[in-house]
């Protein structure tokens, strides 16, 4: 779960580079052909996909917390056991996701740490709380809703492995969603109490939601090369038009309220939204959501607390691997 | 309205499957509180996977309990409406995680027993018991693997991972006990053929145990002291705690649809 609020490309630095083998690589683009790990490719573009592709891993693993924060009080236990699947498949994310990302050059342990030190982005959606059990639904329906628009195009992404890994995730966020959403309607024909915890989650997560598009395109920069590219295939706000449309009768059916009063349908049939608070987003994105802070935290904590296990289990492989070798040798 | 407790039948098979439902509940869920937070992502897919496992264990065995009770008892009531007295689990898999090292070394002495008490079960002639047993076997077979790696890995890793599991192994053993005890109500189903005598599975449970305890360089402790009290309700602390979390939203919104 992931959207492109972070994706901008590196400026094309194609002038500086073999300009033969730069149109050649555009041709291959234009043509959608999949660049592959060992096929040349400019500077600028294994940089853009090595950000953009261990961001969304990082996204994957912090997003773990805020559904992790209901497994242990799941309200039964075949609501307990669909939740601690997803928040695992959300994990599987991350590593094939990663993975993808080392076939540029980078390591996962450089990325991680990079992560670590809040030198790397994740998606700010995860830096908001989940409150009540209908938080949970929510964010299947709407934030797993909003990273499949993003998703499906990128399975179509240029760089070969990238795609490859968004087609499996795909299939698994779009279960996701469809989870998420039975979870709100099963809550939304339960009793009043469950429909207000329905409605109250739904008016905290909308608009940070709407967010996950990132910045509107007359402020999104960079925009041009990674549509060149061929990574980006949709702008901003394209996408979340899109996922606006696609989400006003998922919320009608449920009988919920989109917290729009401004909200209005247009002659074509759009659902023209009012206008976005970029003040939070850029809040969010500085540090100070409400849980960037706690987020951090605990990835760290698991990461130190960790610390002793892998240093046990590297020095386990080595002691192997030597016996090994001097058995070898008699 | 609030729901008290629900009342259970505890006829021998209700309560002989009720206690095993408990344990992978209860395991189930402590190895679930690692989900987001272990040491390594791997270990993250790992332990959620086991948990996950044992989840389904549970499900089968107290959807199980519920038709031999008879009454209107189901899958959720069992688990999200019984108060610590009413829970039948053993002590050890009510542990807190600890470190790593605790949280594989609980596992490795249970699943070891699992795996050898399932694989008996499965000629047990009461054939829903036998089916979640074949199921179980397969499952817990895989869990001791993982164990029984970790176990050797961090014994023969690092002094550090050394003496956290050796302290892990002394800390939890006298939990170990309770799994090998049984009271006349089960010894009654031993003796109609329907469970097994978990004291004929003790040999062989500790056969396993030397062995990867001696690969990772490790030792059993020489006490001989056993805690009981889990299979009646008599807990530890720590398992009311669970329970107020694993409970809250049933306790909070009693009687809802989720």
């Amino acid at each position: 779960m992931y959207t492109q609020a972070l994706n901008t490309a590196e400026t094309d630095d194609r002038g500086l580079e073999d300009a033969g083998r730069a149109a050649q690589f555009q041709a291959r683009i234009d043509a959608e052909e999949r660049i592959e790990p060992n096929d040349w490719m400019p500077a600028a573009y294994r940089k853009t996909l090595t950000r953009q592709i261990s961001q969304h891993a990082h996204s994957e693993i912090v997003g773990m917390l805020p559904e992790g924060n209901w497994i242990t009080r799941a309200p039964t236990l075949r609501r307990k056991a669909a939740l601690l699947a997803k928040v695992q498949d959300e994990c599987g994310h991350g590593l094939y996701l990663y993975a993808a990302a080392e076939t540029l050059g980078a390591s996962r342990e450089e990325l991680v740490d990079a992560m670590l030190a809040g030198k790397a982005k994740y998606s700010s959606i995860f830096n908001y709380p989940t409150l009540t059990w209908a938080d949970i639904g929510t964010i299947g329906w709407l934030v797993d809703g909003a990273a499949i628009m993003n998703q499906i195009p990128l399975c179509r992404c240029s760089y070969g492995p990238y795609a490859r890994a968004m087609i499996r995730v795909c299939k698994e966020e779009s279960f996701h969603q469809r989870q998420g959403y039975e979870i709100m309607l099963t809550l939304c024909r339960g009793s009043d109490e469950q429909k207000a915890m329905a409605q109250d989650a739904l008016n905290r997560w909308w608009w940070p939601v709407l967010m996950m598009f990132g910045p509107p395109d007359a402020t999104s920069q960079h925009s041009d090369t990674s549509t060149k590219w061929k990574i980006k295939r949709f702008s901003n706000d394209e996408l979340r038009q899109k996922f606006v449309d696609a989400t006003v009768p998922q919320a009608q059916y449920l009988g919920l309220t989109i917290p729009d009063p401004g909200m209005t349908q247009d002659a074509d049939g759009h659902w023209r939204y009012s206008e976005i608070d970029w003040t939070e987003f850029k809040q969010v994105l500085a540090g100070n959501g409400p849980c960037n802070r706690d987020r951090m935290a605990a990835r760290r904590k698991a990461h130190n607390e960790g610390a002793w296990v892998r240093e046990a289990a590297a020095a386990y492989a080595a002691k192997r691997a030597q016996r090994q070798t001097a058995q070898a040798a008699e | 309205m609030a729901i008290a407790n629900i009342q259970v039948c505890e006829t021998p098979l209700v309560l002989y499957t009720l206690r095993r439902a408990d344990d992978a509940l209860i395991l189930g869920h402590r190895l679930s509180e690692w989900c987001g937070h272990a040491p390594m992502l791997e270990e993250d897919m790992a332990l959620s996977n086991i948990a996950l496992d044992l989840i389904g264990q549970a499900r089968e065995l107290y959807t199980y309990a519920a038709k031999a009770e008879g009454r209107d008892n189901d899958e959720d009531k069992l688990a999200y409406l019984r108060d610590v007295r009413q829970y039948r689990n053993l002590l050890l898999v009510e542990q807190p995680n600890g470190d790593f090292a605790q949280t594989m070394v609980r596992q490795f002495f249970y699943s070891a027993f699992a795996d050898l008490y399932w694989r008996a079960m499965m000629s047990s002639p009461d054939t829903t018991l036998a089916a979640i047993a074949a199921k179980s076997e397969k499952e817990s077979a895989y869990h001791l693997r993982h164990a029984s790696e970790w176990i050797i890995r961090l014994g023969d890793g690092t002094d550090e991972s050394r003496a956290r599991a050796q302290g892990a192994i002394d800390h939890l053993w006298a939990f170990t006990g309770e799994m090998f005890a049984v009271d006349d109500g089960e010894r009654a189903l031993i003796h109609a053929g329907i469970a097994i005598d978990p004291g004929t599975l003790r040999g062989r449970w500790l056969t396993t145990l030397s062995g990867v305890v001696s690969e990772a360089t490790l030792h059993l402790p020489q006490n001989d002291w056993m805690q009981q009290g889990g299979r009646a309700g008599r807990h530890s602390e720590h398992l009311g705690h669970l329970l107020s979390e694993l409970q809250s939203m049933q306790r909070t919104f009693p009687g809802q649809t989720w």
